[in-house]
């Protein structure tokens, strides 16, 4: 199916990072540095730029004693149109899939984010279905707006299942949240299903209106809580940023404050999301946020509304398809609080720590960008 | 002698094209609503569609007998022949609606070139507003600017061809093209104000 000389890369690639790991088995701090080194080394002489995996980064651990839980790996808004159509999509998608199959030890499951396919079409769907399904760990799927509006969700639930669901996983909660209804603005319009499809999927359209989990979707959410003791950690999985950062975007959950009234009782709630295609960091109360990264591509930072806790990415470079994208992993802690990795696949991974937020950005604070957002 | 009974019938014609309009404009109801207590005055508009003239001896939506027709018409002229008298600009009313109406009509087209790949010769559905949702992230003011991957100073327009061409696989796009131009309009448009930074990075 692949050409020979991607083949070939591909051995080479899968080859180099066998040896990496085995060393990585055997390491100690001295030897660490040592191979941090020459990994480098290696890369700059070869003139390329290294894949992130292979790049030996040290990991600042406020607490050497504490050691996650667990890990669970994220993929999100692959977006994907009809391999016909768009093989840079489809490319992307498989390239995480593989790196995530590439982790070990490989994490308890994966979460996808949402926006599996950019216009709903079931063929998008379907094959959204069929890469995540060379993924060797469970997947948890989440719907995103580009999955649904096309016939509201009907083919995502009978590929996928319910749009609201949850689990128990090693003591944490887990709870998967539609988040991304919108009050009907297609009707009076005389929209055919496309072009309601069309205008959710316009991120910048002023004719769409807020996202919201909605009323239906908040008694659900009542119900589901109902049986959760309140220090049992809670983490959540919404598409759209379960608060209110821009509206224009739909970077906002309209009904954000009573989700986060019914979440208030609870001891550690973490919110993971989709949607924002970007390095977000944010912290409400008790309540933890984190963005997912795109793997199709990086959205700009909202002009305004940007949470004081957010470190922005560097601005991605418009010549290199992949910088801005990527995928991830999330560490989870005894508290429910996560060290949330960003693994850009043209940069240094970036991770943001739990104590991060936990000490309100006073400590182990990411790195920022030299060249931020315009 | 023949030029000045000429130049009165022309005048003539003129004032009679304005009381048309004005009569017109008050069959359809065009009139401004007027806030004063005389409102049940006749109040004419020259063509400039802002001066305004009160006839003290007219009602509104009365239909004036002739003499007093051609007298609001001299009235009406002579108001004009002032404003006239003292226009120093070359440029009217007019001429500022126009560059507003074809300023906004050539941003409208931009913002849809901007959301339509087709309609700018891509070929495998990704848009400009799929990674520049506003035009976010444009910054036409920083341009022109060393651009380090093309190797040379590029301006605005070199870039929207870049993504044309690339992110897009399509074909690029001639300076000249109604496109490029309607594409710079409302991608400049979406950063008025902001002050001008060729260089930034």
């Amino acid at each position: 199916m692949w050409p020979l000389k991607w083949k070939k890369r591909e051995q080479e690639y899968r080859r180099q990072r066998e040896e990496f790991f085995e060393a990585v088995k055997r390491l100690n701090r001295r030897d660490f540095l040592k191979i941090a080194g020459l990994s480098a080394a290696v890369f700059t002489a070869k003139q390329v730029v290294p894949p992130h995996s292979f790049q030996v980064v040290d990991v600042v651990r406020a607490n050497p004693q504490e050691r996650p839980l667990f890990r669970f790996a994220y993929i999100s808004d692959t977006h994907l149109y009809e391999r016909e159509l768009n093989e840079r999509f489809v490319n992307a998608a498989l390239r995480a899939v593989r790196d995530v199959n590439a982790l070990d030890p490989p994490p308890d499951f994966v979460i996808f984010g949402g926006d599996l396919a950019q216009l709903g079409q079931p063929k998008e769907l379907e094959l959204g279905k069929q890469i995540l399904s060379e993924l060797k760990v469970p997947v948890k799927m989440m719907v995103g707006e580009h999955d649904w509006y096309l016939d509201m969700g009907e083919k995502w639930r009978e590929l996928f299942g319910p749009e609201n669901y949850s689990f128990d996983h090693k003591g944490v909660h887990f709870i998967v949240l539609m988040s991304v209804h919108e009050k009907d603005f297609w009707t009076a319009r005389g929209m055919t299903p496309m072009e309601r499809m069309l205008t959710v999927a316009q991120l910048d359209s002023p004719l769409q209106n807020a996202f919201e989990v909605g009323e239906q979707g908040r008694e659900w959410l009542r119900r589901d809580l109902e049986k959760v003791s309140r220090d049992t950690p809670i983490i959540i999985f919404s598409h759209s940023p379960l608060y209110k950062l821009y509206r224009p975007w739909n970077f906002w959950t309209d009904d954000a404050e009573e989700i986060h009234k019914m979440l208030a009782p609870f001891k550690s709630v973490t919110v993971i999301h989709g949607h924002t295609h970007q390095l977000l960091t944010n912290r409400i109360n008790n309540i933890h946020f984190h963005g997912m990264l795109a793997t199709a591509w990086p959205w700009p930072y909202a002009p305004e509304g940007l949470p004081k806790l957010t470190v922005p990415m560097e601005r991605p470079d418009p010549f290199d398809e992949a910088d801005g994208t990527g995928w991830g992993t999330v560490d989870a802690y005894r508290s429910g609080y996560v060290d949330k990795h960003y693994n850009l696949w043209s940069r240094n991974p970036i991770t943001v720590a739990k104590a991060y937020l936990e000490s309100w950005g006073k400590e182990a604070i990411p790195p920022a960008p030299e060249f931020p957002p315009y | 002698m023949r030029t000045a009974k000429l130049l009165i019938l022309i005048v003539g014609i003129i004032g009679l094209a304005l009381v048309v309009t004005v009569l017109e404009r008050r069959t359809v109801g065009a009139q401004e609503p007027q806030a004063s207590g005389s409102s049940d005055r006749l109040v004419v508009q020259l063509c400039d569609g802002q001066t305004k003239l009160e006839i003290a001896d007219a009602r509104a939506g009365e239909v004036l007998p002739p003499e007093k027709a051609r007298e609001v018409a001299r009235r009406m002229m002579a108001a004009y022949a002032e404003q006239q008298a003292k226009q120093v600009s070359k440029w009217t009313a007019r001429d500022r609606l126009t560059w507003e109406r074809e300023q906004k009509r050539v941003i409208e087209e931009g913002y849809k070139l901007f959301h339509d790949w087709r309609a700018l010769g891509g070929t495998i559905g990704i848009s400009c507003d799929m990674c520049h949702p506003d035009a976010a992230a444009t910054h036409p003011e920083t341009y022109p600017k060393f651009q380090t991957q093309l190797k040379r100073v590029a301006t605005l327009r070199d870039m929207i061809n870049w993504c044309i061409e690339n992110p897009m696989k399509g074909k690029p796009l001639a300076a000249d093209d109604p496109r490029m131009i309607a594409l710079e309009a409302y991608i400049t448009s979406t950063r008025k104000g902001v002050p001008l930074e060729p260089g930034k990075h």
